[in-house]
C-alpha cells in the first residue's frame, strides 16, 4: 500500500488506560493493508482494523518516546509510546490515511476472502429473506399486499424494491403520498400483527408547512385505517420533540394536521435528532474516558450526556407504540424527519416488544435486515465508513442496540441471544468486513455488488451461534405474540460497561457468571445427549440380541454398576469446566490495576527495600 | 411498665393493607405486644406477620371519618392501612409508635421468641475468638481507637512499647487512621489524637477519610428517598443519586479496605487500622479487608465468625446505630448505617467475584434486616458487657443457630461458589461499582424475572452436579436392567 512508510516498528510502549500510573507492556507494531498489529513481548496479540479507527492523535514528545493515542470506533483506545519520533510521525500519517476510505471500493470487504466458494457466498446472502419474513408475519392477506410501485426505485430511492401496503392503497395514490413526504418515503408496512390484525407503518414527514394539504396522503392513512377491521382509529407517532418539528414547518415540512386526516389521533414522543445524539456520545465517552474519576464526577458527567435520558426515551417511545397494538388494536404510523434514524429505532424496538421471533438469534438478524437495512438506515453515513461529512455520524443503531441490552437485563429469559451477539453485531456495523452495512440503501447495495463481491456476516454469527446463545433462554418464557412489557422507571437503565469499556478490563467483574453458565449448560446438554444416544443403542442392542443382555444382566447382582464402571458419558467431566481457563481466570485482579495502590507503591520507591507491586496476577484455574 | 399499657385498640376489623407490587388486602388488624397482624377475612388466614420493632416510621392521615397509616419499615418496606373510623385509626398509629419506641433492650422480641425447633443455648459459642490469625504472612492486622495524645501531647510508654514490639528491628509498619489528617488533629482538642511520627518510628501513618455518622445517616435516608420515587426523570435521579453520595462512600470504604490489604499482602507489612472510637470505620475496613485477604472469611460459615468477631464482639454499637434506619423522622441521636455499608461493599465483592463468596445476597439482606429488627438476639445491645448484662446469651435464641439450619442454609447458599485461594482484588473504579439494587429498590422493582433467572442458574448448576449425574447414571442403569423396556 502507498500509504505505509514504516510496517514494522520495534519497542513500542502500549499503556494501559485505567491502571496504575504508567503501566504498559514493550512489543512490536505492525502496519498491514488492513489491520495494525501489536504483538507484546509475551506473543499477545492486539489487531486494530483500519475501518474502525475513529481518530489518531500525536502527544507532545515526552522522555520515553512519542505518544500515539487511537481512539476506535468500538470504543477501544489505545494509547501506545513509540520510541523515535520519525517513526511516531510515519506510523501517525499512514493511520490517517487508512482509515479514511474515499471509496467504498476500497472498503476491507471488497478485499476480505473467508475461502468459501461461490455458492457458499450466495448461500449465505440468501439466508436472511425478507419475503419469507412479511410471510410468516402473515402478509400478504385480505388487506395487505406486496406492491411493484417501487420496484425500479422509481418512487423511493432509499426504500427497498419490495413494499407492503394497504390493498386499498392503488398506485396514484402511492405517487401522491410519496410526493408529499420528505424523500419521497410514503407510509409502508413495518411489522403487522396478525392476532390483533394492526400494522406499524412508517414514513417520513409530510411536506406540510403551514397549511398544505395533499388527498392522496391522507387517502394513503385512511386505507392504513381501513385495512385493520379491529380498530378504525390509528396512532400517527411523530417520534421528534414538538419544537423540532414545528421548526421544519417553516421549511416546508412538518407534521400531520389531526384535522385533515380522519381517525388519526396524533402524538410526539421526543426523541432527540441525530446531532444531539452525536454530543451526547461525545461527553459520554469524555467522562468514561476521564481517569481517576470520583464517583460523583462520573454520575453528574453521565447525567449531563444525557446518553441515558436519550435511551430511556427510544424505549418509551417503543412501550407507547406497542401498548397502542397490543391493547387498543389500533395501527400506527411512526415517522421522523426522513424516516430513517428515529423510525427504524421505534419500529424494530417495538416489533422486539411485540414478537417474540425477534429474540431469537435469527429472528434479531431478520428484524436488522429489515428495519434497519432495506429500509435504508443510513449506515455508511452514520458510521463514517467514508471520509465524509462529520456532522452525519450519529450513534443511532449503537443506542439501538443498548436499548435491547437493557431490555436483555431485565428479562434475563426472554432472549435467546446474549450480550456478546450485541457487542459483536457492533462490531461488525464499524468494521465494514461484510457487505451487510456498506453504502445507506439497498440501491447503494446494487450498484456495489455487494452481494457478488462481499460476504454476509450473518452465517458467520451464525456459525458460531454457540458464543452467543444466552444460557437462560427460555422459549416458553412469554407465549407467541405476548407483550414483553418492560420497566421503564429512571433507575432501569444502566450505563453499559461491557460496551463502552469492553476493552478495559481492570474494569470487569473477574469472574463471569455468562461463560460459567454457559459451560455448565452446554455441559449439561451434551451429558443429555449422550444419555440419549446410549439409550438409543441400549434400544438396538436390546432388539438385536436379547439373549447377549439378558445373560449379562444374570451375571451380575447388581446391574447398575454395569453402567457405571465404564460411562462413556462421563469422560466429558474431568473438568468440571472444560477447557477454556479464562472463564475461571482471576486476571486483572492485581493491585497495580486499580488506583488504591498508587498511594503505597509512592511509599515503596522512597525505600527500595520493599517488594515490587509487580506481584503478578492473580490467578485461579480450576 | 406492660406492654397493655401501650395498646390503646388490639383489633379493628374491615382494614385494607396495600403494599407496591402485591394486590390489596382487606382484613381484620390486630396489635400485640411485638406484632401486627392482619388476617384476610374469610379465611382468616395470615397476611401479614409484621414486627413493630421494625417500623421506622408512622405517617397517619384522617379523611373524613377513616384514616390511612402509612408504616415505614427499617427494612425499607412500605405498608398503607386504611382503617375505618379515626379513633380507631389515631390509637392504632399511637399504639405503633409506642410500641415501636421502646428502647429498653429486655422488653424486646428476642426475650420473649421461643421457637420450638431452636434450643436456647445454640449458635452462641460457636466463635472463640482466639480463632482467628492472620495467616498469609507473619503479618498482622491491628485495630485499636485513637491515641489519646491531647492538647498536650502526651506520650504512653507502654502504647509505644506495644506497638514497638509487634516489629521486629528494622521492619515497618502502617497506621490506617480512618480520618483526615485535619480531623485527627483537631481530635487532639478533645483529649484524643494520632501516634506522632517521633514516638512510633517504625510505623508511617496513612489518613484515608470515611464518613460516619450524622452525614452518613443522611446519605442513606437520602438514597432511600430517591429510589422510592418512580417518577424521577433520568437526570433527576442520576442526580439525586449523585447528591446522595453514598456509592461515593462505598468506593471509599472499599478503596481504603484494599489498601489495607495491600499493605499486608503486597508490601508484607503489619498493619493497625483506627478511627477515633474503633468502633466503627475500624471495623468497616478491617473486616472488609479480611474478606479480601482471605478465603475463609468467605465462607458461610467463615463469614458469620467473621460478623462475629470483628462487628459484635468488637463492640459495634448496634443498639445505637440500628435504632433508627432511612425512614425515620425522629430525631438522630446516633444513628449510622456503617454495617449497612459493609453488608454493600461484600456485595460489590460478590459482583465482581460471583464464585467466590460461598453465600448470596439473601444472606446480606437478612444481615441487614436482623441488624434493624430481630427476633434474634444477636445483633442487641452495643457490647460484650451491655450482653452480659442483659443475659442476651441466656435468654434469646442466636441468629446464627437458626440460619445454619440446613434448610435455611440452603437459600443462603452461592451455586456458584467455588473455592478460591487467592486475594481477590476489587475495581474501584466509579464504573464499576453499582447500587445495590436488591437491597434498595428490594420492594420497589419487580423482580420475578431477575428470581426465575436465579432459579435457573441454580437448576443448571445443580444438574451438573454429582447428584444429577448419579440419577442420570440410574437412567441408563434402569434401562440396561430392565431389557425389556425397549423393545415394545
Amino acid at each position: 500500500m502507498e500509504h505505509i512508510r514504516t510496517t514494522k516498528v520495534e519497542q513500542v510502549k502500549l499503556l494501559d488506560r485505567f491502571s496504575t500510573s504508567n503501566k504498559s507492556v514493550t512489543g512490536t507494531l505492525y502496519l498491514t493493508a488492513t489491520h495494525l498489529l501489536f504483538i507484546d513481548s509475551s506473543q499477545k496479540e492486539t489487531w486494530i482494523l483500519h475501518h474502525h479507527i475513529a481518530a489518531v492523535e500525536k502527544l507532545p514528545l515526552t522522555t520515553s518516546g512519542c505518544p500515539l493515542v487511537i481512539q476506535c470506533k468500538n470504543f477501544r483506545i489505545v494509547h501506545f509510546v513509540v520510541p523515535r519520533e520519525r517513526d511516531c510521525h510515519d506510523i501517525y500519517n499512514s493511520l490517517l490515511q487508512l482509515s479514511k476510505t474515499a471509496k467504498y471500493e476500497e472498503l476491507y470487504a471488497f478485499s476480505y476472502n473467508p475461502k468459501q466458494n461461490e455458492s457458499e457466498q450466495v448461500k449465505g446472502w440468501q439466508l436472511i429473506d425478507l419475503a419469507e419474513e412479511y410471510k410468516r408475519m402473515g402478509v400478504p392477506n385480505a388487506y395487505w399486499q406486496l406492491s411493484d410501485a417501487n420496484r425500479d426505485y422509481k418512487i423511493c430511492e432509499t426504500y427497498p424494491r419490495e413494499l407492503y401496503v394497504p390493498r386499498t392503497a392503488s398506485k396514484p395514490i402511492i405517487v401522491g403520498s410519496s410526493k408529499f413526504r420528505s424523500k419521497g418515503r410514503f407510509p409502508v408496512l413495518s411489522y403487522y400483527h396478525k392476532n390483533k390484525e394492526a400494522a406499524i407503518c412508517r414514513c417520513s414527514q409530510p411536506l406540510s408547512g403551514f397549511s398544505a394539504r395533499c388527498l392522496e396522503d391522507e387517502h394513503m392513512l385512511q386505507a392504513i385505517s381501513k385495512a385493520n377491521p379491529s380498530n378504525r382509529y390509528m396512532y400517527v407517532m411523530d417520534t421528534r420533540p414538538k419544537l423540532n418539528a414545528m421548526a421544519n414547518r417553516a421549511a416546508g415540512k412538518g407534521y400531520e394536521n389531526e384535522d385533515n386526516y380522519s381517525n388519526i389521533r396524533f402524538q410526539f414522543v421526543g426523541i432527540e435528532n441525530i446531532h444531539v445524539m452525536r454530543s451526547s456520545l461525545q461527553k459520554l465517552l469524555e467522562v468514561s474516558g476521564t481517569r481517576g474519576l470520583s464517583v460523583n464526577d462520573f454520575l453528574s458527567g453521565l447525567e449531563n450526556s444525557g446518553w441515558l435520558r436519550h435511551i430511556k426515551a427510544v424505549v418509551d417511545a417503543a412501550v407507547f407504540l406497542v401498548k397502542a397494538i397490543a391493547m387498543e388494536s389500533a395501527s400506527v404510523l411512526v415517522h421522523c424527519s426522513d424516516g430513517w434514524d428515529r423510525t427504524s429505532q421505534v419500529c424494530s424496538l417495538g416489533a422486539l416488544l411485540l414478537d417474540s421471533y425477534y429474540r431469537t438469534i435469527k429472528g434479531f438478524m431478520v428484524l436488522i435486515e429489515k428495519d434497519w437495512i432495506s429500509f435504508g438506515h443510513k449506515f455508511s453515513d452514520r458510521c463514517c465508513q467514508l471520509d465524509g461529512d462529520p456532522k452525519e455520524i450519529s450513534p443511532v443503531f449503537t443506542q439501538f442496540l443498548e436499548c435491547v441490552w437493557n431490555l436483555t437485563e431485565q428479562f434475563p429469559q426472554a432472549f435467546e441471544y446474549n450480550e456478546v451477539f450485541l457487542l459483536q453485531i457492533h462490531e461488525h456495523v464499524h468494521s465494514c468486513q461484510f457487505g451487510n452495512f456498506l453504502g445507506n440503501c439497498e440501491k447503494e447495495r446494487e450498484e456495489l455488488k455487494v452481494k457478488e463481491k462481499t460476504y454476509s456476516l450473518w452465517p458467520f454469527l451464525l456459525a458460531e451461534q454457540k458464543k452467543y446463545r444466552n444460557p437462560l433462554y427460555n422459549p416458553d418464557f412469554l407465549p407467541e405474540l405476548t407483550l414483553l412489557e418492560p420497566n421503564t422507571v429512571s433507575f432501569n437503565f444502566k450505563f453499559w460497561r461491557n460496551m463502552y469499556h469492553q476493552f478495559d478490563r481492570s474494569m470487569h467483574p473477574r469472574q463471569s457468571v455468562l461463560n460459567l453458565i454457559m459451560n455448565l449448560s452446554e455441559q449439561n446438554k451434551q451429558l443429555e445427549e449422550d444419555i440419549k444416544e446410549l439409550e438409543a443403542k441400549i434400544k438396538q442392542r436390546n432388539g438385536q440380541s436379547d439373549v447377549v443382555l439378558v445373560k449379562e444382566h444374570q451375571q451380575s447382582a447388581h446391574p447398575a454398576p454395569v453402567a457405571l464402571k465404564t460411562p462413556p458419558c462421563f469422560k466429558k467431566e474431568q473438568p468440571p469446566i472444560p477447557g477454556n481457563d479464562a472463564v475461571r481466570t482471576i486476571e486483572g485482579s492485581n493491585t497495580a490495576d486499580n488506583r488504591y495502590s498508587e498511594l503505597v507503591s509512592e511509599f515503596s520507591k522512597a525505600e527500595p527495600a520493599v517488594v515490587s507491586l509487580e506481584y503478578g496476577v492473580a490467578r485461579m484455574t480450576c | 411498665m406492660e406492654f397493655s399499657e401501650l395498646i390503646k385498640t388490639a383489633t379493628v376489623e374491615n382494614v385494607l393493607l396495600s403494599c407496591a407490587g402485591l394486590p390489596a388486602v382487606r382484613g381484620t388488624l390486630c396489635i400485640t405486644s411485638h406484632h401486627l397482624l392482619l388476617s384476610s377475612c374469610p379465611g382468616g388466614d395470615v397476611e401479614l406477620w409484621l414486627l413493630i420493632r421494625n417500623v421506622d416510621a408512622v405517617e397517619k392521615r384522617l379523611t373524613g371519618s377513616s384514616g390511612t397509616i402509612t408504616l415505614r419499615c427499617k427494612d425499607l418496606k412500605v405498608l398503607q392501612l386504611e382503617i375505618p373510623g379515626m379513633e380507631e385509626c389515631l390509637n392504632i398509629a399511637s399504639s405503633i409508635e409506642a410500641l415501636s419506641s421502646v428502647d429498653s433492650v429486655m422488653m424486646m422480641y428476642p426475650f420473649f421468641y421461643r421457637p420450638p425447633s431452636l434450643k436456647l443455648e445454640e449458635g452462641w459459642h460457636q466463635f472463640p475468638l482466639e480463632q482467628y490469625f492472620q495467616q498469609i504472612s507473619s503479618q498482622v492486622m491491628l485495630r485499636s481507637s485513637q491515641p489519646l495524645t491531647g492538647p498536650n501531647r502526651r506520650r504512653c510508654r507502654e502504647d509505644e512499647t506495644l506497638l514497638g514490639t509487634i516489629l521486629d528491628e528494622g521492619e515497618r509498619g502502617f497506621i490506617i487512621d480512618t480520618r483526615s489528617a485535619q480531623a485527627a488533629k483537631q481530635a487532639r482538642m478533645t483529649g484524643g489524637g494520632t501516634e506522632p511520627k517521633s514516638s512510633y518510628p517504625q510505623w508511617r501513618r496513612l489518613h484515608r477519610p470515611l464518613e460516619r455518622g450524622r452525614p452518613l445517616q443522611e446519605s442513606f435516608a437520602k438514597l432511600v428517598e430517591a429510589c422510592s420515587d418512580p417518577s424521577l426523570s433520568m437526570d433527576r435521579w442520576l442526580g439525586r443519586l449523585e447528591s446522595s453520595r453514598w456509592l461515593s462512600h462505598v468506593k471509599a470504604a472499599l478503596s481504603t479496605a484494599c489498601l489495607a490489604a495491600q499493605c499486608m499482602d503486597r508490601e508484607e507489612a503489619t498493619v493497625l487500622v483506627h478511627g477515633a472510637e474503633g468502633t466503627d470505620t475500624t471495623l468497616l475496613v478491617t473486616a472488609l479487608a479480611q474478606v479480601i485477604l482471605d478465603p475463609s472469611c468467605r465462607t458461610l460459615a467463615g463469614f458469620q465468625g467473621l460478623l462475629e468477631r470483628e462487628w459484635i464482639q468488637a463492640g459495634h454499637p448496634f443498639h445505637l446505630r440500628c435504632a433508627h434506619s432511612a425512614y425515620s423522622h425522629a430525631r438522630l441521636k446516633q444513628e449510622a448505617p456503617l454495617f449497612l455499608l459493609f453488608l454493600d461493599c461484600v456485595w460489590q465483592l460478590s459482583r465482581q467475584f460471583p464464585f467466590s463468596l460461598e453465600f448470596g445476597e439473601r444472606l446480606l439482606l437478612s444481615l441487614f434486616d436482623n441488624a434493624y429488627a430481630s427476633a434474634y438476639g444477636t445483633f442487641l445491645c452495643n457490647n460484650e458487657k451491655e450482653r452480659s448484662l442483659c443475659k442476651v446469651k441466656e435468654s434469646t435464641h442466636s441468629l446464627w443457630a437458626w440460619l445454619n439450619r440446613p434448610e435455611e442454609q440452603q437459600k443462603l447458599l452461592n451455586p456458584l461458589y467455588s473455592h478460591n485461594a487467592l486475594v481477590i482484588w476489587p475495581s474501584v473504579e466509579p464504573q464499576s461499582i453499582q447500587l445495590w439494587q436488591g437491597l434498595f429498590l428490594r420492594w420497589i422493582r419487580p423482580s420475578q424475572h431477575l428470581d426465575e433467572a436465579w432459579a435457573e442458574i441454580q437448576r443448571l448448576v445443580e444438574e451438573n452436579n454429582a447428584p444429577a449425574k448419579e440419577s442420570t447414571g440410574n437412567r441408563l442403569s434402569q434401562s440396561l436392567s430392565d431389557p425389556t423396556a425397549g423393545v415394545s
